[in-house]
């Protein structure tokens, strides 16, 4: 948005009281999304994005554990076992679906063959690098699925978080403290509260949603640049 | 050697022996070979390392052999899941070893063992905790890591049908990683809905082919 917008005081005006939801989140993003592109999208809130892309966005959905141009989620007799998203969520297949084993999928990934895939996550650097699948905690179980080829794999990797954790704490950072699902392999994060590029410039904010670049800036331990 | 015909699926799982590593087909429920699994909890081999994308759920298939106390190890993804308690709870005792790997590379190092891959240089994973102690290599500016393959001594499947050589298809999403487990275990057994004849399946259509599969068993249940 515009550098220039007087700035609001921070104290009058906390910051984490988004006039976003995770909906409109996913919204912004699917109009991001490119005519025809293949898309991932991942586990958990990513797969909302889902819900607003038009029908005629020619969009095909890829899930990596086989099928290409998956549909919405099964309702009551269309619940076939056989057919779920990586979530394990029963699923529909589109007129055009493929399927495939899962050496197949995951080359089609790292290959570059996916335009963009939307990953959730638990901290972003400012350098691109992601850190999704791992708390670090000792008693933490680790599971990494397929978050590492996803995010080295896509030609454009998005990020679909919540700028600031429950507790305040900002997501976007110089530096991950979470152990790295991969490095420098962000290109766009969209937040509640603004949607910033990585370039090897910077953090550039493309657009800010219910608060300032000032408001964030005081708010975030990283230089930010107007769009 | 031709495929045999098991009528029983404890036929099928005969002769696994103690310390074998073991790969078990499916994603979630989706492709999991169910009567092999509980057919080798009765057989009784132990010592297993097994290769699966997940841990087991609930309290059947893969789970319930957890809960034997017949695995000594896993080679999974993602073992963690809302009903992985079974393997949450021997974990946290530490009564089981966990490799964690990414999920493509669990399947590439499968297909690298059924290919004759020495190993393969993989970008995943790069810069994190699951490449470390792993030699990495610069490739035109990108840091790969150097991944070995993953054989089996059996792999168990599941398949939609066989015919009676054991050529296989699969249905939708269940095929996952039964295609890549058939190539790279000494062992292939598969579990499948129905046996038809040969000639039936077209040959345009098969998915594994009869060379990987080594015992076929038709669904009790089916």
């Amino acid at each position: 948005m515009n550098p220039d917008r007087p700035t609001m005081d921070a104290e009058r005006r906390p910051l984490g009281k988004s006039p976003l939801d995770k909906h409109d989140i996913a919204a912004r993003i699917a109009r991001d999304i490119p005519h025809g592109a293949f898309v991932n999208l991942g586990i958990g809130q990513p797969t909302l994005v889902a819900d607003h892309l038009s029908a005629d966005s020619g969009v095909v959905l890829h899930t990596e554990n086989g099928m290409l141009n998956m549909g919405p989620a099964a309702q009551g007799d269309a619940i076939d076992p056989d057919l779920t998203n990586a979530g394990k969520i029963p699923v529909t297949e589109l007129p055009g679906a493929a399927y495939f084993h899962h050496a197949d999928s995951f080359a089609m990934m790292r290959g570059g063959h996916l335009d963009v895939c939307v990953l959730g996550a638990f901290q972003v650097s400012a350098d691109g690098d992601l850190a999704n699948w791992h708390t670090g905690a000792p008693d933490a179980i680790p599971a990494v699925g397929g978050a590492m080829d996803l995010a080295i794999g896509a030609k454009k990797v998005f990020v679909m978080m919540t700028l600031f954790t429950k507790t305040g704490a900002p997501k976007l950072v110089p530096q991950c403290t979470y152990p790295l699902t991969g490095t420098g392999c962000v290109d766009r994060v969209y937040t509640d509260l603004a949607v910033f590029d990585l370039t090897p410039q910077g953090v550039v904010v493309r657009e800010t949603f219910g608060a300032t670049i000032d408001d964030l800036a005081g708010r975030l331990d990283l230089p930010l640049l107007p769009a | 050697m031709t495929v045999k015909l098991c009528a029983h699926a404890d036929e099928a799982v005969a002769g696994i022996k103690d310390g074998s590593t073991v790969l078990v087909g499916g994603f979630g429920m989706a492709g999991m070979p169910v009567e092999l699994i509980d057919a080798l909890i009765r057989q009784g081999a132990t010592d297993l390392t097994v290769v699966s994308n997940n841990a087991g759920n609930g309290d059947t298939g893969l789970a319930a052999l957890l809960a034997k106390g017949r695995v000594r190890k896993v080679v999974c993804s993602f073992p963690r899941q809302s009903d992985s308690y079974v393997f949450d709870g021997l974990y946290r005792a530490g009564r089981i070893e966990l490799e964690v790997v990414p999920q493509g590379s669990l399947a590439e190092r499968m297909r690298a063992a059924g290919a004759g891959i020495g190993a393969f240089f993989c970008p995943t994973g790069a810069g994190t905790l699951l490449a470390e102690g792993k030699e990495t290599r610069v490739i035109d500016g990108r840091t790969y890591v150097l991944e070995y393959p993953i054989r089996g001594d059996v792999a168990l499947i599941g398949a939609h049908r066989a015919d009676r050589m054991g050529n296989l298809v699969y249905r939708k999403t269940a095929r996952n990683f039964g295609p890549v487990m058939a190539t790279a275990a000494t062992t292939v057994i598969a579990q499948v809905r129905e046996v038809v004849d040969t000639g039936v399946l077209d040959p345009e259509s098969v998915v594994t082919p009869s060379i990987y599969v080594d015992r076929v068993v038709q669904e009790a249940t089916a």
